[in-house]
């Protein structure tokens, strides 16, 4: 979205959602499916979302069969049910407009051979609308199509879908007013869509239709939408004409530009001509999931059937699966030559009218679950128990594996298996034409030198913007080591654009990431979802299959090495062409750009295959082409031309040399690169004696680093392959020209309207006049760089010697005036402009000013302060306290971070009030979340956004695992992703959880500022978070990859600017807090801060430089001196800093914020929020920066909302299910009393056992109570996140089912859930839990009677868990606890597990194909104290579910003995043998015998 | 590498390259370092460095030598890469190497609670190991640019400026008063403190690298300056400012008072064998060193080694805390206590010293006792400089043999007389008055070094001798591809 001129927003729109879909296989069309439908919508409205009204949502509708006995009921003269077309639109209210358009369409109709034979005015009742959708509704009609000339009703599919085409394009062409509103929701012979901007519950209201009993169908489609934004979107509810979607394609961009260039050359005999007419086939402005069915309609109706085509688009991850089928290997290998992946979360359902086909993501991100009636309807949905079903009713429970399709078809009235569905579709012999044509470049590698040749390279690095530190701190790393490096503390140099510093392109673009709406992956644990793998060359028409269409090359990565570039250019099957990627001296760069546009346009007519654009011909009379600009202008030229699949684009290119290079150059469209001149450069690096390794070493060493840099910046924005990373153009430009950006960066957003081709060319030609021009000696051969640690005569750092020691002389000695200076130096920046801010004046009237003495006290205003969260194991105990001490006596917050808090520091002057819930989850326990005031959690970091992280083993002293509940001496992993949050409404749902589990605090979501991030933290609004963190790019004590720290994420000035534009355009400003941290220092930091919109103000790194820090950027070794982010004991006694050093500089810069506002004219910070009106551009003379244009920032949004936070979100606790426990738990609570309560269960209770817990945490402290004094009974589905921290001393018990996060966070309590005995099902094989069970658990147990979902016990550290089978990815990133998995596991077990153990019972011995051995072993089933342990596990699951499983296996126990495996991590493994030795045992004691569940 | 070391300074202890033992070293007139180090010690102090992230060493370099990147290059052993990172910003690093009094070390990041690097020892051995290899060789233009480019003066200063100029091509010629080249280098230091052949062997880069000299050349007394300016197209003053202030007190008349640079002038030429008149030696005399500077330091090791009965250094300051002031934070150059080379080799020193009178009590003409008070003085700061404001007096008439006085409270200019028909303008500090440019009033006349910025130490000279030429290069040419030194966007240390 973009609000009107403000900043733009990356991507249309977000949206996730709840998805349902009821099938009759027997095709028994009713209308009692339609009014399940409904109910089915009602039973996920958790799942969708309200706008700034609860009466506005964000939208739901159906999908069902065409309603043709309704209709004909309605309109006597239709013909039968094959021979006419219904239209479902949306069209303005007004007749005259509706008469205009009407009339436009009838035309359209005569001249697609079509009647218009009806128009019928769709009822609907808008009395229980908000505000909002009243104000963006549409009328809604339904028009009747008959084909002039008799068609088949295939025929007529073809011909509905050009007409609608061509009504579409008519009417966007047309001069009509209200043409805006127009809409095609359906318009079909087979099915039919109504939807709109509501609620759930309002759908039926609104359409009587659905109500009607003559509506009938034997397919229902239905959705609740959860959108980042709510404005007049009636058409981006779903279901869209073919699919309802959860999730979000993330590859989008990549996508759209190839389907358009595949447009030049689609061909299918079904539309002959009328194929034109089709075209554009999708268009920019819409929903990931509006393009996604656009693009899958064009399939179906070309003639692929509906499995065909998803499969096309969605495929498994199949790269790396040896167990696959080969057949099915070769039907994807096939057609990765024909269409990229559409990557990213994703749950479609989707039918053609007679068959429901259901795929899941490749790494299985949005939850699916279904079942089968006894009477042969199949219910689907995001959840189970969605549909109220009496378990004996139910034959078949399962869920969707991740990458899996289900498909269900009317017509043959069953579910198809996939394995048939395949047999179908790999009918040609696919691997043969694979093998005839397509080709790999590793096996045509010609032998020879791998290196070339090397003379001086200096003048061609320096004209190729190289600098002394690019080579000694990224590229000497990677050939040394074969990683891109890590750093920390963030970054604090200028922005390329306000740089008075040569700037290769490059650094313009900022790395966009994942952040809520989609989850980054884990390419590290989770590798099997990756590729670099493509293929390259001439791409054909997307219509057909022909064994010409996998001609292609097949590259195993991305980058090159010399001898594969030479196998390329001289390979004769494939007709590669060298255009020159230089220009003369003289010619302007704009020429050169046409040049080569021109060249790649003929060379690819005379039937060029390879394009190789070589930039080897720098020299003194001939300048490079940026390699960037001329890899965006040629793709965007050839997507323009309809000419870019017919060849590949492959780079020999000088500048890139490091991650990000790489990186922007793919997603702007290379196919694959040979960085000539960086591996030229390590080879005289290792000539001089500059690395330590041989050259062949070093150069595949460096290699491999670009292409683990690759795959992490992949990940980081949630993209699992490298052909969907291609082109996906995942970066936000910051600071060049929106023209120049439009021209050869298309669809990229661009920020701070800066530098075009001009000042581009204006540099180039400097740099390479320096490179060959005079040498001189003495000089540097390079620029110094500077831009990673400071050099002083590098590029400018905020934190220099200058600051850093002034700093702390203030602080120390409380010297306001010695702080001045350093302020002074940061905020006046005429003459080093560092930061956005630095462009901003205060638009001051000196009638306005105030005496100081009217503005509010200093002890008013740093309560809004807070420390950044930085976790106790990154710093020093000392260090962590001093903060939290600092900012407890100002009454402001510091933030625990990530890593737990000390008990003992609970209720002392040493607590964090704001305790942090991340990825890792490490100390997160009831008993920590009910001492926070605020619970914040982390989505993203700036330093890093889009990764995890790792502590390293030497790191996790005593004290750190204690806090963490982990082992000392064995490492952490902290995931990229939360692992129950891949979408919006998963981050809901963890909001109501926190909430539940103290309601009394405030939550807070941070994010890190970046495109599109207004319209996350609207979503984060609408999930009802208390406040939002817009945390800036350049903070960050942590430790991460240095292309992260430099590269992605945006300044928080932009962030913040948007976050307050999109919530005020969709008035949810006035319910959510803002916050803004990232490099905030002084005082006008704060004001300007303010005035964009934040009511809140973070400070990172600064706290940390007042207590001691003098920026080593050595977090990451353990080795700071100064005693702050290090677990050292000696480096730790050096630690210097006193929290009134901390509070001084809070003090001073709340005091300056004091005199700002006294100038102003505000008295008070409330008055100042959101008043950028007070804020205007500066006057510069700056090289660069004299062309910004920072309107966009400064833009006035108009809105009926108050720019700050007012009232209070509504939470939705007052009807939980827990209110209802703890008054009858009330003996227990007051007394300590056992109860036991017996309740009905439904899948909208969610988060039961929760508020319990809270009120138990909160009077018992971190033990609780005894085991079992609370016993509770449900029967029926539980909802999500059933037994979210529970705490000591309850047992809850299930008979049913539940949905995914099952005791999520346990802290002690016991779940157990069981199957009703008169279920239809085995349940040993039924899955009873949903996915992501367990995660974080910290201790309690958990026993299930039936299988469990993907990820289970995820992240656990301390629970014990009985299950009878998993999914994917068990046991990821486990730490502590044990686990008994009595059935089958899925791919990827105990990926990244550093501690505990699991015994598998593994019957078919399949287990060691699914396991991920990285760091585990499986040791023999024999030690006496695991017979005990695992023995003891299995009767207490028999007493608690009456598992028949595991008394069988109980019952013949030594004979079941060999079959079980232990799986423990090998690091764990030594410590708790080591240990041992010493006679002590780290390992969870067994847990004690369950007695049989008594019933109240 | 980045992170090849971070912990090196935990392995590490610092150590390095000693002082040859003053019991020995004050018997000869050879350099007072050791003469060998040892490569592996280096080695591992170069991984002391932990290339931190805001090298404020750099800072505490007036020059900016690029510290980290040399300490990682000598740790892996690469002398021949640190020798040209060395080079790119000091011309002489032997000058500094051996000379400096190192604000890079006490700015260092280890300096903050620890022992910094020893960057200066580094530093010294890069630049020992570039000669003993041959690796340091003239290296002259490729090109000329036809411009000529008068020197006058032949320290630091104008050889920094002599070479730099001379590298982008221009004919630069030096001019020198004295008989040898190398100013204050050569006859201001002591040979104990900076061996001759050093200079010696960079006068001869230079020459081969096509600089001209000019020896006995005293502009403006046997060479018109206006002929200077005539015939170049710049002149560049480089003339020191060797102007001694004066001792304003009761007796200053007496025989037996010297200028410091008199005497250690004296020295330096008898050690090179070279005729001196009226030489000073102060064999079997008390000595008394006025001013507790490096001057002051040099005198008094030079009075040792010509067997003074006894040498007493005075100065009108406070003895320096042991510890760093609150108010002088890291990494400022610490106001504290130095126990000297000199004084290391015997000595007394003696602070808070007021200096009444010299006296000749046995009415020869010849000082033979000074009296003093002994007194507190208030300091404030100003400019980042500690200012004496106030004084008290806690003793009175205190007195102290002295046969033989040697004035080194500094200089108080440049001697400009020469120059004063030349209509050159002077500031109040007597120095040569330049714009932001470093021109004088004069156009195509600029001035460098202790001539216009005052007195200081060598590193602050070879930097104005490098911006010099990058201004004078600007002048000539437009533009410059001469890099800054001093004059960047980040100027040194203490000044925000």
């Amino acid at each position: 979205m973009k609000t009107e001129s403000g900043l733009p927003t990356l991507g249309a729109t977000r949206g996730a959602c709840g998805v349902g879909a009821l099938i009759d296989l027997n095709g028994r069309k009713t209308h009692q499916l339609v009014e399940d439908g409904l109910r089915i919508l009602c039973n996920i409205d958790h799942r969708g979302a309200r706008g700034a009204e609860e009466k506005t949502g964000d939208g739901a509708g159906m999908l069902l069969q065409k309603p043709h006995e309704f209709f004909h009921a309605e309109i006597p003269t239709l013909g039968d049910f094959d021979s006419y077309g219904v239209g479902q639109l949306y069209v303005p209210k007004d007749q005259w407009k509706q008469i205009a358009l009407k009339k436009l369409i009838a035309t359209v109709c005569r001249e697609a051979a079509c009647r218009l034979i009806h128009w019928r005015e769709v009822p609907t009742d808008n009395s229980d609308l908000g505000r909002t959708a009243l104000l963006s509704e549409p009328a809604v009609r339904q028009m009747f199509i008959e084909p002039i000339d008799p068609l088949t009703p295939e025929q007529l599919d073809t011909r509905l879908y050009v007409l609608r085409r061509l009504i579409e394009k008519a009417v966007q062409q047309s001069e009509i007013c209200g043409r805006e509103l127009f809409y095609v929701c359906s318009l079909d012979r087979r099915k039919i869509v109504y939807k709109g901007l509501l609620t759930c519950k309002q759908l039926q209201l609104y359409y009587p239709d659905l109500s009607n009993s003559r509506i009938k169908s034997s397919i229902v489609l239905v959705h609740s939408r959860f959108g980042t934004n709510t404005l007049g979107a009636w058409e981006l509810a779903h279901p869209y004409r073919t699919v309802v979607h959860n999730g979000e394609i993330n590859t989008l961009r990549g996508n759209l530009n190839r389907m358009r260039t595949r447009e030049a050359v689609l061909a299918s005999e079904k539309f002959g001509d009328d194929i034109e007419m089709l075209k554009p086939i999708t268009g920019d402005a819409q929903s990931d999931t509006a393009v996604f069915d656009n693009v899958l309609e064009l399939l179906l109706e070309s003639g692929r059937g509906l499995p065909h085509a998803l499969r096309m688009l969605i495929p498994e991850a199949w790269n790396k699966d040896k167990q696959m089928d080969a057949k099915r290997r070769a039907f994807y290998d096939y057609f990765s030559t024909i269409i990229e992946p559409w990557d990213g979360p994703a749950l479609i359902a989707a039918t053609d009218g007679y068959r429901v086909a259901a795929i899941l993501d490749r790494n299985g991100l949005r939850p699916c679950r279904y079942c089968l009636t006894r009477s042969n309807i199949v219910i689907m949905a995001s959840e189970t128990g969605v549909l109220d079903t009496p378990a004996n009713e139910i034959v078949f429970q399962s869920r969707l594996k991740p990458g899996e399709m289900f498909l269900a078809d009317t017509l043959e009235r069953r579910i198809v298996p996939e394995q048939e569905i395949f047999e179908e579709l790999t009918t040609h012999n696919f691997s043969g034409w694979l093998n005839e044509n397509r080709v790999r470049l590793n096996e045509i590698v010609k032998p020879g030198a791998e290196v070339e040749e090397v003379g001086d390279v200096t003048p061609y690095q320096r004209a190729s913007g190289y600098t002394l530190e690019s080579l000694r701190c990224l590229v000497q790393p990677m050939a040394e080591e074969g990683k891109d490096p890590i750093g920390s503390m963030g970054n604090d140099t200028p922005l390329a654009v306000l740089s008075t510093r040569h700037k290769q392109l490059f650094q313009y673009f900022l790395q966009l990431f994942a952040q809520v709406s989609n989850p980054p992956l884990d390419y590290l644990r989770e590798d099997l979802v990756t590729s670099l793998e493509s293929h390259i060359g001439r791409q054909r028409n997307l219509l057909e299959e022909t064994p010409e269409h996998c001609r292609q090359l097949f590259l195993e990565s991305p980058i090159l090495t010399y001898r594969e570039l030479e196998t390329i250019k001289h390979f004769e099957r494939f007709r590669s062409c060298v255009i020159d990627g230089t220009f003369a001296k003289g010619t302007s760069l704009g020429t050169a750009i046409a040049d080569l546009r021109k060249a790649a346009v003929d060379a690819i007519k005379h039937g060029c295959e390879i394009l190789i654009v070589s930039d080897r011909k720098i020299g003194p009379d001939r300048v490079g082409v940026p390699n960037l600009l001329a890899v965006g202008a040629l793709h965007h030229h050839l997507i323009r031309s309809g000419l870019r699949t017919r060849a590949a684009l492959v780079l020999e290119a000088a500048q890139p040399c490091a991650v990000h290079h790489i990186c922007t150059l793919i997603g702007y469209g290379a196919d694959a690169i040979y960085p000539w001149l960086a591996y030229q450069s390590i080879v005289q690096m290792g000539r001089e004696n500059w690395l330590s390794a041989e050259v062949g070493e070093t150069l595949s060493k460096f290699k491999k680093g670009l292409e683990g840099g690759i795959l992490k910046v992949m990940s980081k924005m949630g993209i699992s392959t490298l052909e969907s990373y291609k082109g996906a153009q995942g970066f936000q430009a910051v600071g060049l020209d929106p023209d120049f950006v439009r021209e050869y960066f298309t669809g990229t957003s661009a920020y701070l309207n800066g530098v075009g081709l001009d000042e581009v060319e204006r540099e180039l030609l400097e740099q390479h006049e320096l490179a060959f021009g005079n040498k001189i000696v003495g000089n540097l051969p390079l620029d110094a760089g500077g831009d990673l640690y400071w050099r002083r005569d590098g590029e400018l750092h905020q934190w220099n010697p200058a600051t850093v020691g002034q700093l702390q002389y203030a602080v120390r000695t409380g010297n306001y005036e010695a702080y001045r200076e350093f302020a002074n130096y940061l905020n006046n920046q005429d003459q080093r402009l560092q930061t956005i801010r630095g462009l901003l004046d205060f638009d001051i009237d000196e009638h306005d000013s105030i005496p100081i003495s009217e503005v509010e006290a200093v002890e008013e205003i740093w309560k809004r302060f807070s420390t950044g969260s930085m976790s106790h194991g990154a710093l020093s105990t000392e260090a962590h306290e001093a903060l939290a001490i600092a900012m407890n006596r100002i009454g402001g917050k510091a933030g625990t971070g990530e890593g737990g808090e000390q008990i003992e520091r609970f209720g002392t002057e040493r607590e964090c009030s704001m305790k942090q819930v991340a990825s890792g989850r490490f100390g997160v326990t009831i008993n920590y979340l009910v001492h926070a005031r605020q619970i914040e959690i982390k989505m993203a970091q700036g330093a890093k956004p889009g990764e995890g992280g790792e502590l390293p083993g030497p790191k996790v002293s005593e004290e750190i695992a204690s806090v963490r509940f982990t082992t000392p001496g064995v490492g952490l992993i902290s995931p990229p992703p939360h692992h129950v949050i891949y979408s919006i409404e998963d981050l809901a749902q963890l909001i109501h959880d926190l909430k539940c589990a103290n309601p009394a605090a405030e939550i807070h979501v941070k994010l890190v500022s970046e495109a599109g991030v207004g319209t996350i933290a609207a979503g984060v609004a609408k999930a009802r978070a208390d406040a939002v963190l817009i945390a800036g790019d350049s903070g960050g004590t942590g430790a991460a990859i240095k292309t992260s720290i430099k590269s992605a994420g945006a300044p928080w000035e932009l962030g913040l600017a948007e976050t307050q534009q999109v919530l005020l355009a969709n008035n949810l400003r006035s319910r959510i807090r803002v916050r803004a941290d990232g490099g905030l220092k002084t005082g006008r930091d704060v004001v300007i801060a303010a005035l964009l919109g934040a009511e809140e103000y973070g400070f990172g790194t600064a706290p940390l430089v007042a207590l001691g820090c003098i920026m080593l950027r050595k977090c990451h070794c353990n080795t700071c001196s100064v005693g702050i982010a290090t677990q050292d004991p000696k480096l730790r006694a050096k630690f210097g800093g006193k929290p009134g050093h901390l509070v001084n500089y809070m003090r001073f810069v709340a005091h300056e914020v004091r005199e700002l506002m006294a100038e102003l004219g505000f008295r008070t910070m409330d008055e100042m929020i959101g008043r950028v009106d007070k804020l205007r551009q500066r006057e510069i003379s700056h090289p660069k920066s004299g062309q910004i244009d920072i309107s966009q920032l400064l833009y006035q949004q108009p809105s009926h909302d108050v720019p700050r936070k007012i009232r209070d979100q509504n939470h939705k606790l007052e009807d939980k299910l827990d209110h209802l426990l703890i008054e009858l738990a009330a003996p227990a609570i007051q007394r300590g009393e056992p109860v036991m309560i017996e309740v009905p269960i439904k899948n909208s209770d969610r988060t039961a056992g929760t508020m319990l817990s809270s009120v138990i945490a909160k009077k018992y402290g971190p033990n609780g109570l005894p085991p079992d004094t609370i016993q509770i009974g449900f029967t029926g589905s539980a909802g999500q996140s059933f037994g979210a921290f529970l705490a000591r001393g309850i047992s809850l018990h299930l008979e049913g089912a539940a949905n995914d996060y099952v005791g999520k966070g346990l802290s002690g309590g016991r779940i157990t859930v069981d199957t009703p005995k008169d279920a239809a099902y085995v349940a040993s094989q039924n899955i009873i839990v949903g996915n992501v069970v367990l995660y974080g658990a910290t201790s309690g147990e958990a026993y299930f009677n039936g299988m469990a979902g993907e990820r289970f016990a995820v992240r656990n550290s301390g629970a014990m868990a009985v299950v009878e089978g998993v999914g994917d990815h068990g046991c990821e990133y486990m730490t502590g606890g044990v686990v008994v998995i009595l059935g089958k596991t899925g791919k990827n077990f105990g990926a990244g597990m550093s501690g505990g153990e699991v015994f598998i019972f593994d019957e078919d011995k399949g287990f060691r194909n699914r396991l991920n051995p990285t760091m585990v072993r499986i040791d023999e089933f024999k030690e006496d104290r695991d017979l005990e342990l695992v023995q003891r596990m299995l009767a207490n699951h028999v007493i608690y579910t009456n598992s028949s499983k595991a008394k069988r296996i109980l019952d013949r126990w030594k004979e079941h003995i060999p079959k079980f495996l232990k799986v423990i991590p090998a690091a764990y493994a030594e410590v708790v043998e080591r240990q041992l030795a010493q006679g002590k045992d780290v390992r969870v004691a067994p847990p004690a015998p369950a007695e049989r569940r008594k019933v109240a | 590498m980045a992170d090849d070391h971070p912990n090196g300074f935990l392995k590490f202890a610092r150590k390095p390259i000693p002082y040859r033992d003053p019991a020995v070293r004050i018997g000869d007139y050879t350099e007072v370092y050791a003469k060998d180090w040892d490569e592996g010690q280096l080695r591992e102090q170069g991984t002391r460095c932990m290339d931190c992230g805001v090298p404020t060493c750099m800072g505490g370099c007036p020059i900016g030598n690029i510290i980290p990147d040399f300490n990682d290059l000598v740790s892996r052993g690469n002398w021949l890469g640190a020798l040209a990172r060395l080079h790119a910003t000091n011309n002489f690093p032997e000058f500094t190497g051996y000379t400096c009094p190192a604000p890079c070390e006490p700015a260092c990041v280890l300096a903050y609670n620890n022992d910094p690097v020893t960057i200066k020892s580094i530093e010294r051995a890069i630049v020992d190991r570039g000669w003993a290899e041959g690796w340091i060789t003239p290296e002259p233009p490729s090109s000329r640019t036809g411009k000529r480019v008068a020197i006058v003066g032949s320290g630091p200063a104008g050889l920094a400026a002599a070479q730099q100029l001379n590298r982008t091509g221009h004919e630069v010629t030096v001019f020198e008063r004295d008989d040898e080249i190398g100013g204050l280098m050569v006859y201001g230091i002591p040979d104990f403190k900076f061996g001759k052949y050093q200079v010696a062997r960079r006068v001869d880069q230079l020459q081969r690298e096509g600089v001209l000299f000019r020896t006995g050349a005293n502009v403006g007394v046997n060479i018109p300056f206006q002929e200077l300016r005539d015939e170049f197209d710049a002149v560049c003053l480089a003339i020191g400012a060797q102007l001694p202030r004066e001792v304003p007190v009761p007796g200053r008349q007496l025989k037996g008072i010297y200028w410091a640079m008199e005497y250690l002038t004296k020295e330096n030429r008898r050690q090179s064998g070279k005729k001196v008149d009226a030489m000073i030696d102060a064999h079997g005399k008390n000595v008394v060193v006025l001013g507790g500077g490096d001057t002051g330091a040099d005198c008094v090791a030079t009075a040792h080694r010509q067997a003074a009965k006894q040498v007493v250094q005075i100065s009108i300051n406070l003895r320096g805390s042991d510890e760093r002031p609150v108010d002088n934070p890291w990494p400022e150059w610490p106001m504290i206590y130095r126990e000297t080379y000199a004084i290391e080799e015997g000595g007394v020193e003696e602070f808070n010293v007021n200096l009444t009178g010299f006296v000749d009590s046995d009415n020869d003409g010849a000082v033979d006792q000074l009296v003093f008070d002994r007194v507190e003085w208030t300091y404030e700061k100003k400019d980042g400089r500690m200012v004496r404001t106030a004084m008290k007096v806690r003793e009175e008439g205190l007195t102290i043999p002295a046969e033989v006085v040697l004035v080194a409270i500094g200089f108080q200019g440049a001697e400009s007389a020469p120059f004063a028909n030349t209509g050159i303008e002077v500031t109040a500090r007597s120095t040569i008055k330049t714009d932001h440019n470093m021109m004088t009033n004069l156009p195509g006349v600029f001035a460098a070094g202790d001539a216009s910025r005052g007195q200081s130490i060598v590193v602050w000279a070879i930097g104005e001798g490098r911006d010099v030429a990058h201004c004078i290069d600007t002048y000539l040419m437009g533009s410059s591809r001469l890099p800054a030194s001093l004059r960047t966007r980040n100027p040194p240390i203490g000044k925000l």
